[in-house]
């Protein structure tokens, strides 16, 4: 028998799941950009958020890939892409398929994994994620009805609520990344400094082209830092 | 009036359509690992299956909805509903509604940030996709340049680079906001520098929240 981790029927799933989630994409794509237009939003601005949004995800995607390449030594490459294109996360994946393996007594570090041990990964890794849609489907609509009244309520009370939940939620992942170390609190300083430099060129200089691009143009920045800043200190 | 009725009746249908969508993601993803067991003729036996299980839903049960509470009045109805279908909700989908909303100049959690949002998820979901299918067919060709030691440091802190770029960008719009929370996760950095993003995420929200309150009711902001 062939390696069945990289079989046809492992890839048949994953194409599944992948053009699953590529219909509900477009589907939820092209209701949007329909009420936009009717609520008047400029086709420009929707355009504009394609865009950028596309370029933006480029970067991000790396870090996807790179989940792939780790994760396939062990599991091949079509669980992993199935994985990774639905409910998950590259912060979850992994330790997900470490945690399955462990407990059947296996490593990830093994490229001759039993069917047995692989299907119990599968098992895992799907069955512990649930329970951010699941909470969605019963509680969602209730939620958002809430947040909605006290938008209602007090409007600028609402709108303090978001931006204050948003910025506690920015504030957690500076803290998580101070624990990466020097070359992490420095590109995360980095970062931010590219981000002042976009922002003073967009309004002083009246550069657009820094309005749209400003984020991935400071991450991609602060990453070739990073390179620099690893060599400097010789981690 | 007649806008509003508009705004309603799209909310109510994205609602319908998120829930939908939503169970069949679940069941369909919930099929894989039953076609692997048919497949292979491997069912895992319950023992196995909890050992696995039980410490990842120790810690995933609980991010998995602060997350939905934390994230889905920023990103709104749509976007929420195809955020967590389709995954990397932190590290990628968050980030990048917000950055369409500030190209956008539109506020968070507003009827046109809805619509922008909802675009902005849907476009990132459909170029992850893309990007992990060209990463699937030329896996052979990208290994080496991924697995590279020189670009090692930058992918590393690909996070880094994210949060600091963003934080930024929202944090000197709102950075009375941001006194409490930044100050309260420098602390617990110190203390304790290993705790788990999914641990901080509430702290730090509810800290913020009971800051934004005090102001407002001061009326500072």
């Amino acid at each position: 028998m062939g390696d069945y981790r990289n079989g046809l029927f492992m890839f048949i799933l994953g194409s599944a799941v992948a053009l699953f989630v590529t219909i509900q994409s477009i589907v939820f794509l092209s209701k949007a950009w329909e009420q936009g237009k009717r609520m008047g939003l400029s086709t420009d601005k929707m355009r504009k958020a394609v865009v950028s949004s596309a370029v933006f995800t480029l970067v991000p995607s790396m870090a996807i890939l790179l989940t792939l390449l780790t994760l396939s030594g062990a599991l091949g490459l079509a669980l992993p892409w199935l994985r990774l294109s639905v409910v998950g996360a590259i912060t979850y994946e992994l330790p997900a398929a470490e945690a399955a393996a462990q407990a059947m007594g296996a490593s990830l570090h093994v490229s001759d994994l039993p069917e047995s041990v692989f299907a119990v990964i599968a098992w895992v890794m799907t069955l512990g994620i649930m329970s951010g849609p699941l909470f969605i489907i019963v509680y969602f609509k209730k939620l958002q009805n809430r947040v909605n009244k006290i938008k209602v309520e007090d409007n600028k009370w609402g709108s303090l609520l978001v931006a204050a939940m948003f910025v506690g939620l920015i504030s957690s992942f500076l803290g998580s990344s101070l624990a990466g170390g020097l070359v992490s609190i420095l590109t995360l300083f980095s970062a931010a400094l590219l981000m002042l430099i976009c922002m003073t060129l967009e309004k002083k200089a009246g550069l657009k082209v820094f309005r749209d691009f400003a984020l991935p143009v400071s991450m991609v920045g602060a990453m070739a830092l990073a390179i620099f800043y690893t060599g400097l200190l010789g981690r | 009036m007649i806008e509003n009725e508009v705004n309603q009746t799209y909310e109510q249908s994205i609602h319908k359509l998120g829930r939908i969508w939503m169970s069949a993601a679940l069941l369909i993803i919930l099929m894989v690992p039953v076609a692997i067991s048919i497949k292979f003729q491997v069912w895992p036996g319950l023992s196995q299956l909890l050992g696995g299980l039980l410490p990842i839903l120790m810690i995933y049960l609980p991010i998995g909805i602060i997350e939905v509470i934390t994230f889905s009045p920023m990103l709104g109805s749509g976007s929420t509903y195809l955020a967590f279908t389709t995954g990397n909700i932190t590290n990628l989908k968050v980030p990048c509604a917000l950055n369409a909303l500030q190209i956008a100049d539109i506020e968070p959690g507003s009827r046109d940030g809805e619509i922008i949002t909802t675009i902005a998820v849907a476009t990132s979901s459909l170029v992850t996709n893309v990007i992990l299918v060209v990463g699937v067919v030329l896996f052979v060709q990208l290994s080496p340049i991924l697995a590279s030691p020189v670009l090692q440091p930058a992918f590393k802190n690909i996070m880094p680079a994210l949060f600091g770029a963003l934080g930024y960008m929202y944090i000197s719009k709102n950075w009375r906001l941001a006194v409490v929370p930044l100050t309260l996760m420098i602390a617990i950095f110190f203390v304790a520098p290993a705790a788990p993003v999914g641990i901080l995420i509430p702290i730090s929200a509810l800290s913020a929240i009971a800051a934004a309150r005090f102001l407002y009711v001061k009326k500072i902001i």
